[in-house]
C-alpha cells in the first residue's frame, strides 16, 4: 500500500514537473535585449550601424576618459608595420595636419619612465580609443558627467 | 631536317611570285588576317588583366583588396588589380606589359615571391617599386577615375580639403604620397615620409 502511494506520488510529480519544463523552455516567454527569438533559433541580424565621416569632438564623460574618434577609421592599418592614427596624431606630423596630439602620458612605460616615442605599451590605439556611431542606448540610464566637466 | 629547308624554300618561292590572285582579294586577305590578329592579340592581353590571372601568383594580395573601399562599397562601383597597376592607354600598357615580363621571370625561375613567408619578406620592394611608378607618372592610374578638376570640396571633410586645396593643387603632391595602402596592407613604414 505504501509502495503504491509512493509510486503514485511519483509519477504524479514527474508528470506535473514535465509540462512544467515543457511550459518554460527556451526563453520561457521572457523577452530581453535578444528580443523574442528562441534560444535554439537564429535572429535576423541587425542592420550594421554606421560610423559618420565627420563629426564635432566628443566630449569627455569623465576625468582621464580616453578621447573618442570623432571620424571614421575604414582600413585604417596599425599594425606592427604601420600606424595610420600616428601619422596624424604623432607629435611630428600633428600641427601639420590639424590633428589632436597625443597626451604626453602616451610617452611613459608601466616604470614611470619617460621615453623618446610612443610606449609600446601605448601604440595599439583602438585598445582604449573607439569610434562613435549615432546608435540608440539599448537601455536607458541616468549618467551623469562629473561636476568638473559639466 | 631535309624537309623542313625544302617547306621553307616552298614558301619563300610562293611570297617571292606576283600573285595569281586579284589585287582585291590579296588585300582582303591581308585586311581580314591583321583583323584576326590584332583581335587575337588584344583579347589576349585582356585576358591578363583578370582578376583570376593576378590571382594566380599573387593570391594573398589580391584577398587583401576584398575588404577596402575600392572592392566593397554602397555603389557598386570597383576597381580591380588592373585599373591601378596597369595603365590605360594603349603604348604605356605595352611597355608595362613587357616589363612583367620580368616579373614572370622572377617568379618562376628566381621564385623571389613564391611562398608567403618570402613575400612577405619582399613587400617592402615591391611596395616601393609601386610607389615611384605612380609617382613617376603622377598617380596617373588614380587619376583616371579621380580628376581633381571635379572635385567638389563642399563635399568633402574639412580634413581632406585643407591636404587637396593645398598640397595636391600646387601640383607639390601627388596622391600616392599620402594615399598608400588603400588596396593593400602596408610594408614597414616606420622609414617612409609621413609615416613614424
Amino acid at each position: 500500500m505504501k509502495k503504491s502511494i509512493l509510486l503514485t506520488l511519483s509519477i504524479t510529480l514527474t508528470l506535473i514537473s514535465g509540462f512544467a519544463v515543457s511550459e518554460e523552455r527556451g526563453i520561457g516567454g521572457v523577452e530581453s535585449l535578444r528580443g523574442t527569438a528562441e534560444l535554439e533559433a537564429t535572429r535576423v541580424a541587425d542592420p550594421m550601424k554606421k560610423v559618420p565621416r565627420d563629426q564635432v569632438d566628443i566630449e569627455s564623460s569623465y576625468v582621464f576618459q580616453p578621447p573618442l574618434i570623432p571620424h571614421h577609421i575604414r582600413s585604417y592599418e596599425v599594425s606592427l608595420n604601420a600606424n595610420k592614427c600616428l601619422s596624424c596624431h604623432g607629435w611630428k606630423n600633428a600641427k601639420q595636419m590639424g590633428a589632436t596630439k597625443i597626451s604626453v602620458t602616451h610617452f611613459t612605460n608601466r616604470n614611470d619612465e619617460v621615453l623618446a616615442d610612443v610606449s609600446p605599451r601605448r601604440y595599439f590605439c583602438l585598445q582604449c580609443h573607439v569610434t562613435q556611431a549615432d546608435a540608440k542606448p539599448l537601455v536607458g540610464n541616468s549618467f551623469e558627467r562629473v561636476k568638473s566637466l559639466q | 631536317m631535309k624537309w623542313i629547308i625544302n617547306a621553307l624554300k616552298g614558301f619563300w618561292t610562293i611570297l617571292r611570285r606576283p600573285s595569281k590572285a586579284a589585287v582585291g582579294i590579296v588585300l582582303f586577305m591581308g585586311f581580314a588576317g591583321g583583323l584576326i590578329f590584332w583581335g587575337a592579340f588584344n583579347t589576349g592581353m585582356e585576358a591578363t588583366n583578370t582578376e583570376e590571372f593576378c590571382s594566380g601568383c599573387h593570391a594573398p594580395i589580391v584577398a587583401e583588396i576584398q575588404e577596402t573601399i575600392h572592392y566593397a562599397n554602397r555603389s557598386g562601383v570597383r576597381a580591380i588589380c588592373s585599373d591601378c597597376h596597369v595603365p590605360h592607354a594603349w603604348t604605356d600598357k605595352i611597355v608595362r606589359k613587357v616589363q612583367a615580363s620580368k616579373e614572370l621571370f622572377a617568379y618562376f625561375v628566381t621564385q623571389t615571391i613564391n611562398t608567403p613567408e618570402k613575400f612577405k619578406e619582399r613587400r617592402a620592394h615591391l611596395a616601393e617599386r609601386e610607389w615611384a611608378r605612380l609617382k613617376k607618372n603622377d598617380s596617373l592610374e588614380c587619376r583616371n577615375c579621380h580628376n581633381f578638376d571635379y572635385m567638389d570640396f563642399s563635399e568633402q571633410s574639412p580634413r581632406s580639403v585643407r591636404q587637396h586645396s593645398t598640397a595636391l593643387a600646387s601640383g607639390d603632391n601627388t596622391c600616392v604620397d599620402c594615399h598608400k595602402g588603400i588596396a593593400h596592407k602596408l610594408p614597414d613604414m616606420h622609414k617612409v615620409d609621413g609615416w613614424q
